[in-house]
Protein backbone atom coordinates (compact mmCIF):
# COMPACT_ATOMS: atom_id res chain seq x y z
CA UNK A 1 0.00 0.00 0.00
CA UNK A 2 2.39 2.70 0.66
CA UNK A 3 5.70 0.96 -0.49
CA UNK A 4 7.53 3.12 -2.52
CA UNK A 5 7.45 2.71 -5.76
CA UNK A 6 10.54 1.06 -6.34
CA UNK A 7 8.77 -2.21 -5.34
CA UNK A 8 6.65 -2.16 -8.17
CA UNK A 9 9.93 -3.49 -10.11
CA UNK A 10 10.37 -6.60 -7.63
CA UNK A 11 7.21 -8.34 -9.86
CA UNK A 12 9.30 -10.80 -12.91
CA UNK A 13 9.50 -8.72 -15.85
CA UNK A 14 7.16 -10.47 -18.47
CA UNK A 15 9.83 -11.31 -21.23
CA UNK A 16 11.12 -14.78 -21.22
CA UNK A 17 12.77 -15.75 -17.74
CA UNK A 18 16.49 -16.60 -17.92
CA UNK A 19 17.42 -20.47 -17.69
CA UNK A 20 19.46 -21.18 -15.10
CA UNK A 21 22.27 -22.19 -16.99
CA UNK A 22 25.63 -19.86 -16.72
CA UNK A 23 26.27 -18.05 -19.99
CA UNK A 24 23.44 -15.92 -20.09
CA UNK A 25 21.27 -16.04 -23.17
CA UNK A 26 20.96 -13.38 -25.49
CA UNK A 27 18.19 -11.39 -24.50
CA UNK A 28 16.92 -8.53 -26.01
CA UNK A 29 18.92 -5.19 -25.04
CA UNK A 30 15.83 -2.91 -24.71
CA UNK A 31 14.01 -5.19 -22.64
CA UNK A 32 16.75 -5.82 -19.93
CA UNK A 33 17.46 -1.64 -19.92
CA UNK A 34 13.72 -1.30 -19.36
CA UNK A 35 13.40 -1.49 -16.18
CA UNK A 36 16.13 0.68 -14.91
CA UNK A 37 15.53 3.18 -17.49
CA UNK A 38 11.96 3.41 -16.32
CA UNK A 39 13.10 3.67 -12.67
CA UNK A 40 15.80 6.80 -14.06
CA UNK A 41 12.69 8.49 -15.16
CA UNK A 42 10.77 7.66 -12.29
CA UNK A 43 13.38 9.02 -9.99
CA UNK A 44 14.55 11.96 -11.94
CA UNK A 45 10.91 13.18 -11.39
CA UNK A 46 10.03 12.70 -8.15
CA UNK A 47 13.38 13.57 -6.42
CA UNK A 48 13.86 17.02 -5.77
CA UNK A 49 17.18 18.67 -7.53
CA UNK A 50 18.90 19.61 -4.75
CA UNK A 51 18.76 16.18 -3.04
CA UNK A 52 21.84 14.63 -5.37
CA UNK A 53 22.71 11.99 -2.28
CA UNK A 54 19.12 10.89 -2.06
CA UNK A 55 18.77 10.62 -5.81
CA UNK A 56 22.29 8.61 -6.20
CA UNK A 57 21.16 6.46 -3.36
CA UNK A 58 17.82 5.66 -5.30
CA UNK A 59 19.07 4.97 -8.36
CA UNK A 60 21.67 2.62 -7.15
CA UNK A 61 18.72 0.64 -5.18
CA UNK A 62 17.03 1.00 -8.77
CA UNK A 63 19.99 -0.68 -10.11
CA UNK A 64 20.16 -3.33 -8.02
CA UNK A 65 16.76 -3.76 -8.50
CA UNK A 66 16.76 -3.77 -11.79
CA UNK A 67 19.35 -6.50 -11.96
CA UNK A 68 18.02 -8.68 -9.32
CA UNK A 69 14.30 -8.77 -11.33
CA UNK A 70 16.42 -9.77 -15.02
CA UNK A 71 18.04 -12.91 -13.32
CA UNK A 72 14.84 -13.83 -12.01
CA UNK A 73 13.92 -15.70 -9.45
CA UNK A 74 15.75 -19.17 -10.04
CA UNK A 75 19.18 -17.75 -8.54
CA UNK A 76 20.12 -17.97 -5.03
CA UNK A 77 21.65 -14.16 -5.00
CA UNK A 78 19.10 -12.30 -6.28
CA UNK A 79 16.04 -13.80 -3.78
CA UNK A 80 18.54 -12.67 -1.70
CA UNK A 81 19.07 -9.50 -3.13
CA UNK A 82 15.35 -8.88 -3.71
CA UNK A 83 14.82 -10.08 0.32
CA UNK A 84 17.02 -7.45 1.13
CA UNK A 85 15.93 -4.65 -0.86
CA UNK A 86 12.44 -4.86 -0.08
CA UNK A 87 13.20 -4.92 3.96
CA UNK A 88 15.39 -2.09 3.53
CA UNK A 89 12.62 -0.30 1.63
CA UNK A 90 9.92 -0.93 3.79
CA UNK A 91 12.08 0.30 6.29
CA UNK A 92 12.81 3.47 4.48
CA UNK A 93 9.54 4.39 4.99
CA UNK A 94 8.76 3.66 8.56
CA UNK A 95 12.17 5.11 10.03
CA UNK A 96 12.40 8.69 9.87
CA UNK A 97 14.37 10.30 7.32
CA UNK A 98 17.29 11.18 9.66
CA UNK A 99 18.29 7.93 10.47
CA UNK A 100 20.75 7.46 7.37
CA UNK A 101 20.99 3.86 6.95
CA UNK A 102 24.47 3.58 5.02
CA UNK A 103 24.48 3.58 1.26
CA UNK A 104 26.06 -0.35 1.41
CA UNK A 105 23.70 -2.87 3.87
CA UNK A 106 26.03 -3.04 6.63
CA UNK A 107 24.33 -5.82 8.91
CA UNK A 108 27.30 -7.89 9.65
CA UNK A 109 26.22 -11.42 9.11
CA UNK A 110 28.79 -13.84 11.42
CA UNK A 111 29.88 -15.63 8.51
CA UNK A 112 31.80 -19.06 9.81
CA UNK A 113 34.85 -20.15 8.36
CA UNK A 114 33.05 -23.66 7.03
CA UNK A 115 35.98 -26.87 7.03
CA UNK A 116 37.35 -27.93 4.11
CA UNK A 117 36.78 -24.59 2.13
CA UNK A 118 39.86 -22.35 1.09
CA UNK A 119 39.93 -19.26 3.26
CA UNK A 120 38.77 -16.74 1.19
CA UNK A 121 35.69 -18.28 0.76
CA UNK A 122 34.07 -16.75 3.60
CA UNK A 123 35.24 -13.21 2.26
CA UNK A 124 33.20 -14.05 -1.17
CA UNK A 125 30.10 -15.27 0.95
CA UNK A 126 29.84 -11.82 2.52
CA UNK A 127 30.15 -10.10 -1.34
CA UNK A 128 27.52 -12.20 -2.79
CA UNK A 129 24.16 -11.58 -1.52
CA UNK A 130 22.89 -14.97 0.20
CA UNK A 131 26.40 -16.08 1.00
CA UNK A 132 26.19 -17.25 3.95
CA UNK A 133 23.11 -20.04 3.37
CA UNK A 134 25.15 -21.19 0.14
CA UNK A 135 27.39 -24.47 0.34
CA UNK A 136 30.66 -24.23 -1.36
CA UNK A 137 29.65 -25.28 -5.04
CA UNK A 138 26.67 -22.79 -5.37
CA UNK A 139 28.83 -20.52 -3.54
CA UNK A 140 31.05 -20.77 -6.87
CA UNK A 141 27.97 -21.22 -9.41
CA UNK A 142 26.36 -18.25 -8.04
CA UNK A 143 29.07 -15.82 -7.74
CA UNK A 144 29.44 -16.98 -11.54
CA UNK A 145 26.08 -15.51 -12.61
CA UNK A 146 26.28 -12.40 -9.98
CA UNK A 147 29.56 -11.48 -11.48
CA UNK A 148 28.19 -11.41 -15.22
CA UNK A 149 24.85 -9.51 -13.82
CA UNK A 150 27.07 -7.23 -12.15
CA UNK A 151 29.19 -6.36 -15.19
CA UNK A 152 26.44 -5.97 -17.68
CA UNK A 153 24.43 -4.14 -15.23
CA UNK A 154 27.80 -1.26 -15.09
CA UNK A 155 28.04 -1.78 -18.87
CA UNK A 156 24.41 -0.44 -19.13
CA UNK A 157 24.91 2.44 -16.64
CA UNK A 158 28.26 3.15 -18.37
CA UNK A 159 26.05 3.57 -21.52
CA UNK A 160 23.18 5.79 -20.25
CA UNK A 161 25.79 8.46 -18.52
CA UNK A 162 27.61 8.89 -22.15
CA UNK A 163 24.07 9.05 -24.08
CA UNK A 164 23.10 11.56 -20.95
CA UNK A 165 26.37 13.19 -21.33
CA UNK A 166 26.39 13.37 -25.00
CA UNK A 167 23.21 15.65 -24.77
CA UNK A 168 24.67 18.04 -22.47
CA UNK A 169 27.18 20.41 -23.38
CA UNK A 170 29.97 19.80 -21.26
CA UNK A 171 31.67 22.86 -20.10
CA UNK B 1 46.93 -24.37 -0.06
CA UNK B 2 43.17 -25.39 0.36
CA UNK B 3 42.65 -28.29 2.41
CA UNK B 4 40.30 -29.58 0.22
CA UNK B 5 42.00 -33.64 -0.01
CA UNK B 6 41.57 -34.31 3.44
CA UNK B 7 38.13 -33.53 3.97
CA UNK B 8 36.20 -35.65 5.75
CA UNK B 9 32.54 -34.76 5.56
CA UNK B 10 30.90 -34.88 1.73
CA UNK B 11 27.24 -33.88 1.34
CA UNK B 12 25.46 -37.15 1.67
CA UNK B 13 22.86 -36.15 -1.27
CA UNK B 14 25.29 -34.80 -3.60
CA UNK B 15 28.93 -36.37 -4.31
CA UNK B 16 30.82 -32.99 -4.78
CA UNK B 17 34.17 -34.39 -6.10
CA UNK B 18 36.81 -31.78 -6.56
CA UNK B 19 37.00 -31.96 -10.17
CA UNK B 20 32.97 -30.36 -9.76
CA UNK B 21 34.93 -27.81 -7.79
CA UNK B 22 38.47 -27.65 -10.07
CA UNK B 23 35.57 -26.70 -13.11
CA UNK B 24 33.80 -24.41 -11.33
CA UNK B 25 36.81 -22.57 -10.34
CA UNK B 26 38.09 -22.76 -14.03
CA UNK B 27 34.77 -20.99 -14.82
CA UNK B 28 35.47 -18.16 -12.58
CA UNK B 29 38.64 -17.34 -13.59
CA UNK B 30 37.83 -17.41 -16.99
CA UNK B 31 35.09 -14.51 -15.98
CA UNK B 32 37.65 -12.21 -14.41
CA UNK B 33 39.12 -9.84 -16.57
CA UNK B 34 42.58 -11.01 -16.93
CA UNK B 35 41.41 -13.99 -17.96
CA UNK B 36 43.07 -13.56 -21.55
CA UNK B 37 46.32 -12.73 -20.14
CA UNK B 38 46.40 -16.05 -17.89
CA UNK B 39 44.23 -18.29 -19.46
CA UNK B 40 46.59 -21.19 -19.61
CA UNK B 41 48.24 -20.81 -16.31
CA UNK B 42 46.85 -23.19 -13.49
CA UNK B 43 45.81 -20.55 -10.87
CA UNK B 44 45.44 -21.69 -7.33
CA UNK B 45 41.60 -21.59 -6.39
CA UNK B 46 42.88 -19.72 -3.34
CA UNK B 47 44.51 -16.78 -6.14
CA UNK B 48 41.18 -17.60 -7.72
CA UNK B 49 38.77 -16.48 -5.39
CA UNK B 50 40.73 -13.68 -4.14
CA UNK B 51 40.61 -11.73 -7.46
CA UNK B 52 37.05 -12.27 -7.68
CA UNK B 53 36.51 -11.09 -4.31
CA UNK B 54 38.64 -7.63 -5.44
CA UNK B 55 36.75 -7.85 -8.73
CA UNK B 56 33.13 -8.29 -7.40
CA UNK B 57 34.23 -4.88 -4.85
CA UNK B 58 35.37 -2.99 -7.88
CA UNK B 59 32.24 -3.85 -9.67
CA UNK B 60 30.19 -2.66 -6.38
CA UNK B 61 32.06 0.50 -6.17
CA UNK B 62 31.80 1.06 -10.16
CA UNK B 63 27.85 1.11 -9.50
CA UNK B 64 27.89 3.38 -6.76
CA UNK B 65 29.95 5.71 -8.59
CA UNK B 66 28.07 5.53 -12.00
CA UNK B 67 25.03 6.21 -9.13
CA UNK B 68 26.61 9.37 -8.53
CA UNK B 69 27.37 10.67 -12.18
CA UNK B 70 23.62 9.66 -12.93
CA UNK B 71 22.56 11.95 -10.04
CA UNK B 72 24.47 14.36 -10.97
CA UNK B 73 24.07 14.43 -14.51
CA UNK B 74 19.91 14.44 -14.27
CA UNK B 75 20.48 16.92 -11.43
CA UNK B 76 21.73 19.15 -14.13
CA UNK B 77 19.85 18.31 -17.65
CA UNK B 78 16.16 19.34 -17.83
CA UNK B 79 13.29 16.59 -18.29
CA UNK B 80 12.92 16.28 -22.09
CA UNK B 81 16.54 16.24 -22.80
CA UNK B 82 17.08 13.80 -20.24
CA UNK B 83 14.25 11.97 -21.76
CA UNK B 84 15.53 11.91 -24.75
CA UNK B 85 19.11 10.88 -24.06
CA UNK B 86 17.25 7.56 -21.43
CA UNK B 87 15.16 6.77 -24.26
CA UNK B 88 18.08 7.09 -27.04
CA UNK B 89 20.17 4.47 -25.22
CA UNK B 90 17.11 2.15 -24.55
CA UNK B 91 17.35 1.94 -28.37
CA UNK B 92 20.87 1.77 -28.97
Amino acid sequence: PSLPTLCNHLSPPSHPSLSPSPPLPPESKPMSAFHFLRALSQINKSTPKSSLLLRSRRIRQAAYVSMACRAGRSRLWSRALLRRLQRRSRLRYLISQRTRAGIAPKRLKVVRPRSGEPSRAEALRRLVPGGPGMDYCSLLDETAHYIQCLSSQVQLMQKVVGSISCETPQP
Amino acid sequence: MSSRRSRSRQSSSSRITDEQINDLVSKLQALLPEAGIRSNERVSAARVLQDTCSYIRNLHREVDDLSERLSELLATTDASSAQAAIIRSLLM
